[in-house]
């Protein structure tokens, strides 16, 4: 069962936040940007149980942050969305390029 | 009276000051407030010179400024040799003033002219004034300015403008070397004051090295004001000032100055043989060499400049000949013969309205006083016996055979023939023979003009007898009295005054056979030596050569340096203005708006942060 070591887990997670990541940063369509960021939330979320039961104290801290972790993603996915909506009422768009009134 | 000597320059600046505030509104009072401030000028200095005869000098001054243990003072001192400058200078600025009302009549700055010749007064007084050097070089540019304000006063004329400038810039050239030499005499002796400097010199506490530099460095300063070798040129330009200015400044007092210098400096140049010998030589070139120029030339006033220029070269050899008494002398006698000439000179080209002789003749009939007066003038500078200038230029030439110069002395002879052989050329090619050109309504200037030609006649005629080996020397016991040790009078033998006179009447004699009897032909000179003439007709092209080589010289240095400038200096400057313009568009283009933009310059710094991290070995190690 425990054959498979630490630095797996933790490469998965890497693989997962560089995609998260790098759709955050590249893809247009505002959606999945949100998509992207919980992907890189996961990505931290399996560091965080592999750690609580394979680093050197291990307890059960790491999988109750977890759970915080989904429940405080699940609440901003909630308002991402929201967010999204009010700005796709102001402007019928979902581009997140056009959406550079930041500058201003 | 000696302890307020220090108003005499203070009433030429009150008229510089009112004239300038007022000048829309003095119109022709102006000459009047000019007067009357050259006039006390002039009665004060007059009382001060006679309180001066009975042998009492004073000095008074106030500290200017504290720098360490070195104080620096301004004052006034009156001793024989600037009493007598005081006259000089407020006598001829007087009479100059009354002419310039009649010759300057009509002009429409008339008022701005007063205040120049008020402030230039000033200046020259406050010179002569002067205890210490400092004070002095600060007088000495404002004599420049002066001179630069009067030569320009036509500024609408090019050649004024020019010939302003030029005086601007050689006298500068004199300036800068004056400078050195004042900062090198502090560094040495720890004042400026003369009295200080020539007690140093005295008890041998400068190296004789450095007595010969500083002094050399003071005459380059003369070299420049005086006109002498070889910064001359622009003294003959100066004249494209008005008349009056030429023969207050350009004859009488400004270009005297460089004179007074070395008069007044003269301890210092007595200690070094080298100095005196510079300074003997100096003259004696610019002398012949001046007075060859003036052989040759068509403008009456030009004429008038070279042998200015030749006669302050003579000064300067008697200087340098150890000839104090009679360097002053023909300082003196020569300010009143010059500035007679040059205003009877103003007084022709009023009446005819051209300065070039080869359009006058004939004027002797025309103008009963200016003639008369032009001719005792003339005399007297050629040295005709009994007139002053033939006191002096004997006493000169005495003192420079005293001095065993035998080569200078031959140069100053045949100078003087010269001399007299131009001036009478002048004289008989302006006032005998028939009108060359067509000269309608000549008349006869009036009082204003002709009163300070009578006054100066008398002086040009009797100012000799103040120092002659007949009646007494006075002027000798006078400057005796002042700070200069001269105890040697120069008698020379009886045959040194016979040889000036027979070359100066020689040169009148030519001139008269070829200018007025015409049984020589004009022209049998210049026949016989084409070359020679040429040379001199052309001034031995000292301005041509200073063409070539300095002004030349420095446009090709700054078009080297305009070149260094645009693509060096400024190509760097571009360089570092777009570099910064690049650096700023591509932080501009950062500042898109996008969030995505933001983020991935975050990722990228974060990655930059960790590659430096792992690069250097970890930031917690």
């Amino acid at each position: 069962m425990s054959s498979v070591p630490l630095s797996m887990y933790l490469m998965l997670a890497l693989i997962l936040f560089c995609i998260g990541l790098f759709g955050a940063l590249t893809k247009k369509n505002a959606v999945i940007v949100l998509i992207s960021i919980e992907l890189m939330l996961n990505a931290v979320n399996i560091n965080l149980v592999a750690f609580s039961k394979y680093s050197l104290h291990p307890g059960l801290s790491g999988q109750i942050f977890t759970l915080f972790t989904i429940a405080v993603a699940a609440a901003e996915a909630a308002v991402g969305l929201a967010i999204l909506i009010a700005l796709y009422r102001n402007r019928p768009t979902v581009s997140v390029d056009e959406m550079d009134t930041m500058k201003h | 009276m000696l302890q307020n000597a220090w108003l005499i320059p203070l009433f030429p600046l009150l008229s510089f000051i009112v004239l300038t505030a007022f000048r829309r509104h003095t119109g022709r009072l102006a000459a009047v407030i000019g007067l009357a401030a050259t006039g006390a000028s002039l009665l004060m200095a007059l009382m001060v010179f006679a309180e001066q005869w009975q042998g009492n000098s004073f000095k008074a001054e106030i500290t200017w400024l504290e720098i360490g243990d070195k104080i620096i003072t301004m004052g006034y001192e009156v001793n024989p040799l600037n009493a007598l400058m005081l006259v000089i200078v407020t006598l001829v600025s007087f009479l100059v003033h009354l002419y310039s009302k009649g010759y300057m009549e009509g002009d429409s700055r008339i008022s701005v002219f007063y205040a120049y010749l008020g402030l230039f007064t000033f200046a020259m007084l406050g010179l002569v004034l002067s205890p210490n050097l400092l004070q002095v070089y600060i007088f000495w540019e404002l004599v420049g300015l002066g001179s630069f304000l009067l030569i320009g006063y036509y500024y609408f004329k090019p050649e004024a403008k020019a010939a302003a400038k030029k005086a601007f810039i050689m006298t500068r050239i004199g300036d800068v070397g004056l400078f050195i030499g004042i900062i090198l005499l502090f560094w040495q002796t720890g004042s400026f004051e003369y009295d200080e400097i020539f007690k140093a010199v005295a008890n041998q506490e400068i190296s004789q090295t450095m007595i010969t530099l500083t002094a050399l460095l003071v005459f380059v300063g003369a070299i420049g004001k005086s006109g002498q070798l070889p910064l001359h040129t622009w003294l003959p330009d100066a004249m494209e000032g008005p008349t009056p200015v030429s023969a207050l400044i350009h004859a009488a007092t400004m270009v005297a100055a460089g004179v007074y210098l070395v008069a007044s400096a003269f301890p210092l140049f007595e200690a070094s043989q080298t100095a005196l010998t510079t300074v003997a030589a100096v003259g004696g070139a610019t002398a012949i060499f001046a007075a060859s120029i003036g052989l040759m030339q068509k403008d009456i006033k030009r004429v008038l400049a070279y042998s200015t220029v030749s006669q302050l070269g003579y000064m300067m050899l008697a200087l340098g000949s150890a000839g104090y008494t009679a360097g002053i002398f023909h300082l003196t006698t020569h300010a009143f013969f010059k500035a007679l000439l040059f205003l009877a000179a103003g007084s022709v080209i009023h009446a005819v309205h051209t300065q070039n002789i080869e359009e006058m003749g004939g004027l002797w009939k025309k103008l009963r006083l200016t003639g008369p007066l032009f001719l005792i003038g003339a005399l007297a500078i050629s040295g005709f016996p009994l007139l002053s200038g033939f006191f002096s230029k004997d006493e000169i030439l005495a003192a420079v055979y005293a001095d065993g110069r035998y080569g200078l002395f031959v140069l100053a002879l045949i100078a003087a023939f010269m001399t007299s052989f131009y001036m009478f050329r002048l004289f008989f090619m302006v006032f005998s023979g028939q009108p060359r050109s067509k000269q309608d309504g000549v008349h006869e200037s009036g009082w204003t003009m002709t009163l300070p030609m009578i006054v100066l006649g008398v002086l040009a005629v009797v100012a000799g007898y103040v120092n002659t080996p007949w009646f007494g020397t006075f002027l000798n016991d006078y400057l005796a009295q002042g700070p200069v040790e001269l105890a040697h009078e120069h008698h020379g033998p009886l045959w040194i005054p016979i040889a000036a006179t027979t070359v100066s009447l020689l040169g009148i004699l030519l001139a008269y056979l070829m200018y007025a009897k015409k049984s020589l032909s004009r022209d049998w000179l210049s026949r016989s030596f084409p070359s020679v003439s040429d040379i001199i007709y052309n001034k031995w092209f000292v301005d041509e050569a200073y063409e070539a080589t300095f002004i030349k010289g420095t446009k090709a240095a700054s078009c080297g340096g305009t070149l260094i400038d645009r693509y060096i200096v400024e190509g760097a400057a571009e360089g570092t203005v777009s570099a910064v313009q690049l650096l700023a568009k591509s932080g501009n283009k950062v500042q898109d708006g996008k969030v995505q933009t933001y983020g991935t310059v975050v990722i990228l710094g974060l990655a930059v942060i960790f590659a430096v991290v792992a690069l250097t070995g970890g930031y917690f190690s």
